[in-house]
């Protein structure tokens, strides 16, 4: 096992109303442990000197949760393609290396403290239409609803969406595009949720915009940086169903 | 509010203009490209003058250029709006850069539209506000007693500052249409695996082109008129 002495520079921020700044703590991990564990070695040196732990926000450790936001070298989850941070293991470092830590930055996420920003923004995105108004009860039969291959396919794909944020935190202009089409994407391409795909499509948007994202300029850094790889093509499918749903549906009364 | 411009003012309407808006003039730089290069025609400006002339005559084409003015203030204006509530949108910058997979081109395409900006002011302040005012000379073809834009463009094309910034202003047009050209069909809602290769290789394609087609004005008149 080989031990390895970082340089960690982490964002300390006490609350949303303090301006935060960098702290810098040296810290010794070795090449087995996930980026989250060396976090909490940190955290552990912290508490033993009796000074605050960073705050970050963790729940799976196995990347399916998309709690673990942190930008790491000013990339989000990592130098990793197609990780979250629990996923990234300090192998991908060297010894000696000096390692910048940030929250995800974007005016729709509020730093709540330290590296944990609050992501109900993109939680409000889905209440305002990311659902089917179907009864549930029993699993339906496996067949008894026919589905394309491609398109069950495809929204598997973009149902793959963890909502973890990434997106937003890698885009220059702060935009939730690649979050909403997903689930736009994810629900519109399947039989049960075609039925309220136009309205869906308008009120997710429109509660996007509320939120303050900013505008997608189809530079790709979300989808890059998503760690389910989620692809701009979902992007596509939401402005050719909003543009569509805007001029066809009925008048708002 | 209408659902109308409710729909223009989203996030994706207000793309939407952008993108249609880009287009329009992406359509109307290659007819003023296959315009212009009659300016390379050694024939003392006549075929250049006569076109010129067609062009600020005939009705259509004087509504259509006035709905290009148009175009261009509103993708402008819509681009800068955009691009400052973009940057409000993303509050803070991260202390560490890191770009991966993503073009300088899309990254900047408001920095390249102030210098396109610019070079718009510079060209239509020489020809086309100096035309109007009256500033250029006449010649007589027959009958008809048209505006000698030919000579008036060969003397600018000998100023070496005004060479320079017409290349820098092309030089800008094509980094801002490598990715505006592919970009505006993704906004559209255009992407898939089967087409979108092929509307990035005419992006490229026109992006090289174009600007690469009036450039050679300029240089062709520097160095060789
Ligand atoms: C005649 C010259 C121009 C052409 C042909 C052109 C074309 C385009 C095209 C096709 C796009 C992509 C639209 C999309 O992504 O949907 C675009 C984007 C953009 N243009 Fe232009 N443009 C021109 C001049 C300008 C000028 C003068 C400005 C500003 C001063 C400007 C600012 C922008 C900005 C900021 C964007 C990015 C918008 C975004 O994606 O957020 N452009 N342009
Ligand atoms: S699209 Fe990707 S980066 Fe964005 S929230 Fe979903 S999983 Fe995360
Ligand atoms: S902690 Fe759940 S995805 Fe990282």
């Amino acid at each position: 096992m080989s031990d390895m002495k970082l340089t960690v520079k982490v964002w300390r921020q006490k609350n949303n109303a303090t301006p935060g700044k960098f702290e810098t703590y040296q810290v010794m991990a070795n090449e087995h442990m996930s980026f989250l564990e060396m976090m909490d070695v940190l955290n552990e040196q912290l508490v033993h000197e009796k000074h605050q732990p960073v705050a970050f926000e963790h729940d799976c450790r196995e990347g399916i949760c998309g709690a673990c936001s942190m930008v790491i070298n000013g990339q989000a989850h990592g130098p990793l393609q197609a990780t979250t941070t629990c996923q990234l293991h300090m192998r991908h470092f060297k010894d000696g290396d000096t390692i910048t830590v940030e929250p995800f930055r974007a005016k729709a996420f509020p730093v709540i403290k330290d590296l944990v920003v609050d992501r109900s923004a993109l939680d409000r995105v889905i209440q305002s239409g990311g659902f089917i108004s179907v009864n549930t009860g029993q699993a339906v039969d496996g067949n008894s609803i026919p589905i394309e291959k491609d398109a069950a396919v495809k929204a598997f794909d973009a149902a793959t969406c963890i909502g973890c944020g990434a997106c937003v935190a890698a885009c220059p202009n702060g935009s939730a595009m690649l979050f909403t089409s997903a689930k736009i994407s994810h629900l519109g391409l399947l039989p049960q949720g075609k039925i309220e795909h136009k309205n869906r499509t308008l009120k997710m948007v429109a509660q996007m915009d509320k939120e303050g994202f900013g505008f997608c300029s189809n530079i790709g850094a979300c989808s890059a940086e998503c760690p389910k790889e989620i692809s701009l093509e979902n992007i596509a499918r939401m402005n050719r169903s909003f543009i569509g749903a805007s001029l066809t549906t009925g008048k708002p009364e | 509010m209408s659902w109308f411009t409710n729909f223009l003012t989203s996030s994706i309407g207000k793309k939407l203009l952008m993108s249609l808006t880009g287009l329009f003039l992406i359509l109307f730089l290659k007819i003023h490209l296959l315009g212009n290069l009659q300016l390379l025609k050694d024939d003392g400006g006549e075929a250049f003058n006569t076109y010129a002339y067609f062009m600020t005559h005939n009705p259509l084409i004087m509504v259509i250029s006035y709905g290009n003015y148009f175009f261009i203030l509103l993708h402008m204006l819509l681009g800068l709006t955009l691009w400052s509530k973009n940057r409000a949108a993303k509050g803070q910058a991260y202390a560490v850069g890191n770009h991966r997979d993503t073009t300088w081109a899309s990254r900047n395409m408001a920095l390249l539209g102030i210098l396109i900006l610019a070079f718009i002011f510079l060209h239509m302040g020489d020809f086309w506000w100096k035309m109007k005012t009256g500033q250029t000379a006449v010649v007589m073809y027959g009958e008809t007693e048209v505006k000698d834009l030919y000579t008036k463009v060969a003397e600018s094309f000998k100023v070496l500052w005004i060479v320079v910034a017409y290349l820098i202003g092309l030089l800008a047009l094509a980094i801002h249409l490598y990715h505006g050209f592919a970009s505006a069909f993704q906004t559209l809602g255009l992407n898939h695996s089967k087409y979108t290769p092929v509307i990035r290789f005419i992006g490229t394609a026109y992006s090289i082109l174009v600007p690469l087609g009036y450039a050679i004005m300029p240089i062709v008149f520097y160095f060789f008129r």
